[in-house]
């Protein structure tokens, strides 16, 4: 009885059953999650305590807070200079796909950084732009300039630590150019060559529209990590020096968990304003996703 | 091939691309190398300014020696497996049956759920933190690799469903189509048709996730403390506190910390960029 009525229906129940475990995990931890940030932003609540209902009262707050301007700003910063590791990826993936003897090791070596954890990146960073023995001052020494205070000096802290997460990124997109190079057609190279192209006549008309997925892959994974950048802040200067480094995400962190107090209400406003600013970029990803899908 | 291959170039110019490879190929790991110069030196180098000259003395057996003797950094390597390794085969087990659910399957409402699961993968986690503390906290899991991994798993399912189900949607339709024709029921159709083609999205999801995880930190600090339950990420913050100004040893563990995905990379290293650059190519 069971059985006949299985076998009548499997092909509508075995999508819910194969779905269901997934989609109530992700549900529970990542959908549910989302809509309470924008509950929890309408309240003041220090985690413990209950939970006092004041409106619109922390948004509010939140424009007249000098420090969510400075993390505007440089998550602005983050945004805009991040997609340097765009052309930088595209150069170096330029640069090594040749065919010479022991490519292969250079290849991975160059992308190496991407799979070193953001935190030992961000040790190795701090390390680097050290005044007193950092390789960068040692370096500038050398040629006879001065010693600059990168992490120290608010107005050049943000550079600093975007300059190290390019590191890795630009790592990113060099693998995914590479991919991209290995699947250009040479027919069109080798008919642009009888046309008289060569070098960045080349790469623009010819090589540039071929690699398009990789360019949009490219732009996605750059600009969430940009939005995400949190732990490269953490351990490079905990948002300093005088708090002029940080970025939407580390604030959020630092007025919900930390000894500035547990302001979850004030947190989650924040957070509510980043994903503001994500889903403008998450809408134009599903809306090309989605003409993609209606095409195939 | 663009651009020209070396070998169809001047003879100058092959000769430049050979001696320019392994002088970029330094500039660019130069702040890695000097860490894994820092690792093998004495403390007296240090002590005597001597930070980028030659090591007065080979002392790496010593300083990672200390690194795993001296401090909690095995118990945070542990803490560290124990974290990765169940988050990879529940992420991978879920998203393989959403996947096949996602790309096999016509039903309303398909295209919806999966753009849910992309977008909510494409959020700036940070955002999830006030929530997802407090459900953990309630659930009493806070400060337990359970609670980190129940996260985890959850949350790379959004990336782990994209992943598969553009994966299932390129299998040849047909094979699944005769399985039906002869009354073979879905779940078999799963477990025997689609499953074992499966592997080479299982094998570079699997590589992926396991360094996604493994260089976690975020997380880490958010919904565990102290060396019970903490991974390796966070853990090198507090050995660096007890090894202040240590440059030798903070160096050591740093490499300790970092080498795990890195030896993965290098061993599945097809897979990983098979995964990496999904995409990539139409």
């Amino acid at each position: 009885m069971t059985s006949g009525f299985w076998k009548r229906n499997q092909q509508t129940l075995a999508p819910a059953l194969f779905l269901a475990p997934g989609l109530l995990f992700f549900a529970f931890y990542v959908l549910f999650p989302i809509l309470q940030s924008f509950q929890i932003s309408l309240y003041e609540w220090d985690g413990l305590s209950p939970a006092q209902p004041v409106g619109l009262q922390n948004y509010r707050q939140l424009f007249d807070d000098p420090a969510f301007y400075t993390s505007l700003w440089n998550n602005l910063l983050w945004l805009v200079l991040y997609l340097l590791a765009i052309p930088a990826g595209l150069a170096i993936a330029l640069f090594l796909n040749q065919t010479v003897t022991g490519i292969r090791i250079y290849k991975s070596l160059f992308f190496f950084p991407f799979v070193v954890s953001q935190v030992v990146v961000g040790l190795v960073f701090t390390w680097f732009y050290d005044p007193t023995f950092g390789l960068l001052n040692t370096l500038l020494g050398a040629v006879g300039m001065d010693p600059v205070n990168i992490l120290g000096d608010p107005s050049k802290v943000t550079y600093g630590i975007i300059a190290a997460g390019l590191w890795p990124q630009t790592a990113y997109c060099m693998i995914l150019y590479l991919t991209g190079l290995n699947s250009v057609d040479p027919e069109q190279v080798e008919a642009g060559r009888l046309d008289g192209a060569k070098g960045l006549r080349m790469l623009w008309h010819v090589i540039l529209p071929q690699l398009r997925p990789a360019t949009f892959i490219c732009f996605v994974v750059t600009i969430i990590g940009a939005l995400r950048s949190f732990d490269l802040i953490s351990i490079m200067t905990q948002g300093g020096p005088f708090g002029s480094s940080r970025v939407l995400a580390f604030y959020m962190f630092e007025v919900a968990l930390s000894e500035y107090g547990f302001r979850m209400g004030y947190g989650a406003a924040i957070a509510v304003v980043l994903f503001g600013i994500m889903m403008i970029y998450i809408a134009g990803f599903l809306w090309k996703m989605y003409r993609d899908e209606r095409g195939a | 091939m663009y651009p020209t291959p070396v070998a169809r170039t001047s003879r100058p110019w092959r000769i430049t691309y050979q001696a320019l490879l392994p002088l970029a190929l330094i500039a660019w790991l130069l702040p890695l190398i000097g860490v894994a110069v820092f690792s093998i030196k004495p403390a007296a180098d240090f002590a005597q300014g001597n930070y980028w000259g030659w090591p007065s003395a080979f002392e790496g057996a010593a300083n990672y020696a200390l690194v795993f003797t001296g401090s909690d950094m095995p118990r945070y390597l542990l803490n560290s497996v124990l974290i990765t390794v169940p988050t990879v085969l529940g992420a991978v087990a879920l998203s393989c049956m959403t996947g096949f659910a996602l790309g096999v399957y016509r039903f309303r409402g398909n295209l919806l759920i999966f753009f849910m699961f992309v977008a909510g993968n494409f959020v700036p986690f940070q955002i999830l933190m006030v929530p997802v503390r407090d459900l953990t906290l309630s659930m009493g899991l806070y400060d337990t690799k359970t609670g980190l991994v129940l996260f985890h798993i959850a949350f790379q399912t959004g990336f782990c469903t994209l992943f598969m189900r553009n994966f299932i949607r390129a299998l040849p339709r047909p094979l699944i189509e005769a399985a039906r024709v002869e009354g073979v029921s879905e779940i078999r159709i799963f477990l025997h048709v689609v499953l074992p083609l499966m592997k080479p999205a299982i094998a570079a999801l699997s590589v992926l996730i396991f360094t996604f995880i493994w260089n976690d930190y975020f997380w880490a600090i958010v919904l565990t403390q102290g060396s019970g339950s903490q991974p390796v990420t966070a853990g090198i913050t507090s050995f660096n506190a007890q090894y202040r100004a240590a440059y030798h040893l903070m160096s050591a563990g740093s490499i300790v910390a970092a080498l795990p995905p890195v030896a993965m990379f290098f061993a599945m290293q097809r897979h990983f960029i098979a995964g990496l650059t999904l995409g990539a190519v139409k």
